[in-house]
């Protein structure tokens, strides 16, 4: 009996998280008409709100834009972020330790203090518009360094060791021996990196205005805010599965490592 | 030879390299956290619009927020959602990590599921609650009606727009927190409980005072994490009220966004990161002493 009302309390609970999303999918295949019901079956399913979402914006376009900022901003942020947690956890330097205080400082600060003047440095480089200005502020965050730092630490010495007496410079001995060692690391700041890059909204909203080089999130939202979807459901639901999918896509290959990614990250945060 | 060995020690090349490896972020410190910084400092005494010169106004913009009532309606609103959100985001995952933390068929099913709004963009999310709220044709308000309850008027009623974000905030974010609990209370070591058993502690007693107090460093976390959620929250006012109805749903970050791009006050609005800024880490300090020494009973 017992077992049941558990079951019966962590079945409801998924359905609570669930059914909204495949509510959603299904809906956008409706014509408009149909929308509204709870249910997810329809007699008469169809694309084109889909259709008619690519005709009205340039989503495509936003899609690629998507890919384009949140890979660099990826593959920055594990590349850089990495070379300063291994220069923190492995190498001797005077300063050291004040820029791990430095860094940790950084981690704190909130994000409000510094979002417009951030916006006026863009202004003043005259990069506004621009896929740098994009992902400028993103390309390395004080948060993964110290993942990194805090897992570069735990690496036997000896294989550094063994790596410097084969003349390895310290980049090699980066990217061969500890990257290897530090997948579970490398990943989970990938996918972070990765997920708050594809789902990020507000400085989009602020640096970029030409069309042609919105985000997905950004445009998806100024399409629902603006007159543009005229209010037609089907079309903002159309929109927002397109958003949804690919990270949903990638969350159902990687969903261990998605948990505990955030699980990690924020106990360490 | 000497000095030639010297400066070609193992430590020298370290430290060498070690500078190299760290003047990316050095630049990247200096371009977008110390310059940013100095310049807020900067505009906290400036009014500017971008186009024309700065102009200095000492402590305007301190006056002007002191005695600005949408600075004051911003910080109860986000009260307000706190409010709502710690307490229901707490009972909500701490009860579906106890869950998932008993013996179970398809755990993993159950935790991906509950997981799945946290990957989901704010954006998506906030489309999709937009139609679950809408007071004609809403999802929520038709099967209310259909139950008899009747209508909602989730977003229209300003005493209620800001409760409704907190519910939506949360569907949205407590997997992350479930996940947290969960790995909480697999830290809790089972001696505890198999001791407090053999003293003939119930269950739920086992759960009061074993289960509770060891997870205090998780509702650290999940508070603090709430608190800076509240203060950064944009999107879903943004997208479903715009602030409304009559300001109940303006945000911390909100009011800076239009102040600084609809009114173009990039001093004003720098004013308010700032002192928003230092609310946060005023908040949170205090929470952390707070839940750190309390004595629970």
């Amino acid at each position: 009996m017992k077992a049941t009302a558990k079951y019966l309390a962590l079945g409801l609970g998924a359905i609570v998280f669930a059914y909204p999303f495949l509510w959603m999918i299904t809906s956008s295949l409706k014509p408009e008409a149909d929308i509204g019901g709870f249910g997810l079956w329809s007699t008469h399913f169809t694309l084109s709100n889909y259709a008619q979402v690519f005709e009205r914006i340039p989503l495509g376009r936003a899609f690629l834009n998507s890919i384009i900022v949140s890979l660099s901003s990826t593959v920055s942020v594990i590349v850089f972020g990495s070379m300063v947690g291994y220069a923190l956890a492995r190498l001797q330097f005077k300063g050291r330790g004040a820029l791990y205080a430095v860094v940790v400082f950084t981690m704190t600060l909130p994000f409000q203090i510094t979002l417009i003047p951030q916006y006026i440095l863009m202004v003043k480089l005259g990069i506004t518009d621009t896929y740098l200005a994009l992902v400028a502020p993103t390309l390395m965050t004080a948060f993964s360094i110290i993942l990194f730092r805090q897992f570069f630490i735990y690496i036997p010495q000896a294989l550094i060791d063994a790596a410097r007496i084969d003349g390895c410079s310290e980049l090699r001995i980066l990217f061969r021996v500890i990257w290897p060692l530090s997948r579970p690391v490398v990943i989970t700041v990938s996918l972070l990196t990765f997920m708050s890059s594809w789902n990020e909204v507000l400085w989009p909203l602020i640096v970029v205005r030409n069309r042609s080089l919105m985000t997905m999130p950004q445009l998806v939202t100024l399409f629902t805010i603006g007159g543009e979807a005229e209010s037609l459901l089907g079309l903002q639901l159309a929109a927002a599965t397109l958003l949804a999918l690919p990270i949903i896509i990638a969350y159902s290959f990687f969903q261990r490592y998605f948990i505990e990614s955030m699980a990690s990250a924020g106990i360490k945060g | 030879m000497t000095s030639l060995w010297k400066f070609d020690s193992p430590r020298h090349r370290q430290s060498k390299t070690g500078y190299w490896f760290v003047l990316p972020y050095a630049v990247f410190f200096g371009g977008f956290v110390a310059y940013p910084l100095i310049f807020s400092f900067v505009l906290l005494f400036h009014r500017w619009n971008v186009v024309t010169p700065m102009e200095w106004i000492g402590l305007k913009n301190f006056e002007r927020l002191f005695s600005d009532p949408l600075f004051f309606k911003a910080i109860i609103n986000t009260l307000k959602f706190l409010l709502i959100h710690i307490p229901l985001q707490m009972v909500v995952a701490l009860g579906l990590a106890v869950l998932l933390n008993s013996k179970l068929k398809c755990r993993g099913f159950f935790r991906a599921v509950f997981f799945l709004p946290v990957v989901v963009s704010g954006v998506v999310v906030t489309i999709l609650w937009q139609q679950l709220y809408a007071f004609d044709s809403g999802l929520l308000n038709r099967m209310l009606s259909a139950v008899g309850i009747g209508r909602v008027p989730w977003l229209i009623d300003p005493d209620m727009a800001m409760l409704s974000i907190a519910l939506m905030a949360t569907w949205k974010n407590v997997g992350i927190y479930i996940i947290l609990f969960l790995v909480g209370l697999q830290d809790v070591p089972r001696e505890l409980y198999e001791s407090a058993s053999i003293d003939g502690a119930t269950r739920a007693r086992q759960f009061f005072r074993i289960t509770l107090p060891m997870l205090r460093p998780t509702f650290v976390v999940v508070v603090v994490l709430s608190t800076i959620g509240g203060f950064s929250l944009f999107v879903e006012p943004y997208v479903l009220t715009g602030g409304g109805p009559m300001e109940s749903t303006l945000s911390a970050v909100l009011y800076i966004y239009n102040q600084a791009f609809y009114f173009n006050h990039m001093g004003y609005a720098a004013t308010l990161g700032f002192v928003f800024a230092l609310i946060i880490l005023g908040v949170v300090l205090l929470q952390r002493k707070v839940i750190e020494t309390e004595p629970t009973t």
